[in-house]
């Protein structure tokens, strides 16, 4: 997927016609688009990636100049849950009841080394789920320890552009179009 | 009071304690066997007045565990390091809980993750982990059969 396009135009075709134009898009197309570009993120942090999601949030990096701005705090109103941090035994029936409260569609960013497999804590360890992926489905991952508001910006872009895709976890692995 | 009167006063208290040297604060070991009356005394003693514990530890050494306790004297204005050696088979303390309202939780602690047990403690449960949870966690010989991944 290449995010370095920038924002995608409004998907379909315009009809010159005298007087104006007609557009021909898809429903699921625009649909997608829509929700691609409004994406309302839960405000879940359980360690030091949250300070990197909140600089992200903040004035410098900015999210919500890609539609991300309006952070929930309660998962129902939430579109996309970021887990910034560890998940440890305890919280996971926790993330996986947020999980269960948000509203479909829904959208999962595992931002950072723990959330992707435990990072540090990989080994040796009696309270740290070994990646959050064994409790919930996660569609775009991000490496680091913590990864730098760029490469949050990079995941929340991919994000969209899965989004606008259309297509389903496997049929992106196999490159299909829907 | 000075180090070394520390030493002095707590040697005719304790003549069985370890002084060590070398540390920042005055540090000695000692067994369980009488430690409740022992921290007694270090709280009542009118110049010594340790009635600040502020903190409460526990380390595994592997051929035994020892219990550290860091009092301070509001007072006076001098701290003490207790370490309190242990058997690993049976690592058993007198709860000073009565004395020091705050090792109540510290203790929790202690035996959660070291399983050490505190007589006399109001409410010896676990604190961190689930009442289910089976081992103590931070000790050396503590292997998860589930969650546990080997260099």
């Amino acid at each position: 997927m290449d995010v370095t396009q920038g924002n995608k135009p409004f998907p379909g075709q315009v009809h010159e016609i005298p007087g104006g134009g007609v557009m021909l898009s898809k429903i699921d197309d625009v649909i997608n688009w829509a929700r691609s570009n409004s994406l309302w993120p839960l405000t879940f942090a359980t360690s030091c990636c949250g300070i990197e999601m909140m600089s992200a949030a903040g004035a410098k990096y900015d999210f919500s100049r890609f539609g991300f701005e309006v952070a929930r705090a309660t998962p129902r109103q939430a579109d996309v849950i970021i887990i910034a941090g560890t998940i440890v035994n305890k919280m996971a029936p926790v993330l996986k009841r947020l999980y269960d409260q948000m509203a479909d569609p829904k959208y999962v960013i595992a931002m950072g080394a723990c959330a992707i497999s435990g990072g540090p804590f990989f080994y040796n360890t009696y309270s740290v789920v070994k990646g959050a992926d064994h409790i919930i489905p996660v569609d775009v991952y991000v490496a680091g320890c913590p990864p730098r508001p760029e490469a949050l910006l990079h995941s929340l872009l991919a994000l969209q552009e899965k989004i606008r895709s259309g297509m389903t976890r496997e049929q992106i692995r196999e490159n299909k179009p829907v | 009071m000075t180090n070394e009167e520390l030493k002095q006063k707590i040697g005719e208290i304790l003549p069985d304690a370890a002084f060590e040297e070398g540390t920042e604060w005055t540090t000695l070991s000692c067994g369980p066997e009488g430690f409740l009356d022992f921290a007694a005394r270090l709280k009542k003693e009118s110049d010594l007045h340790f009635d600040y514990l502020f903190c409460l530890t526990a380390v595994d050494w592997k051929t035994h565990l020892t219990v550290v306790y860091h009092f301070t004297s509001t007072v006076h204005r001098h701290s003490l390091v207790v370490k309190v050696k242990l058997d690993r088979s049976q690592p058993i303390v007198e709860s000073v809980t009565g004395l020091w309202r705050t090792a109540e939780f510290h203790e929790r602690e202690a035996y959660d993750l070291m399983g050490i047990t505190f007589n006399g403690h109001p409410d010896l449960r676990r604190l961190f982990l689930t009442p289910e949870y089976e081992g103590f966690p931070l000790r050396k010989d503590f292997e998860d059969p589930i969650n546990m991944i080997k260099l």
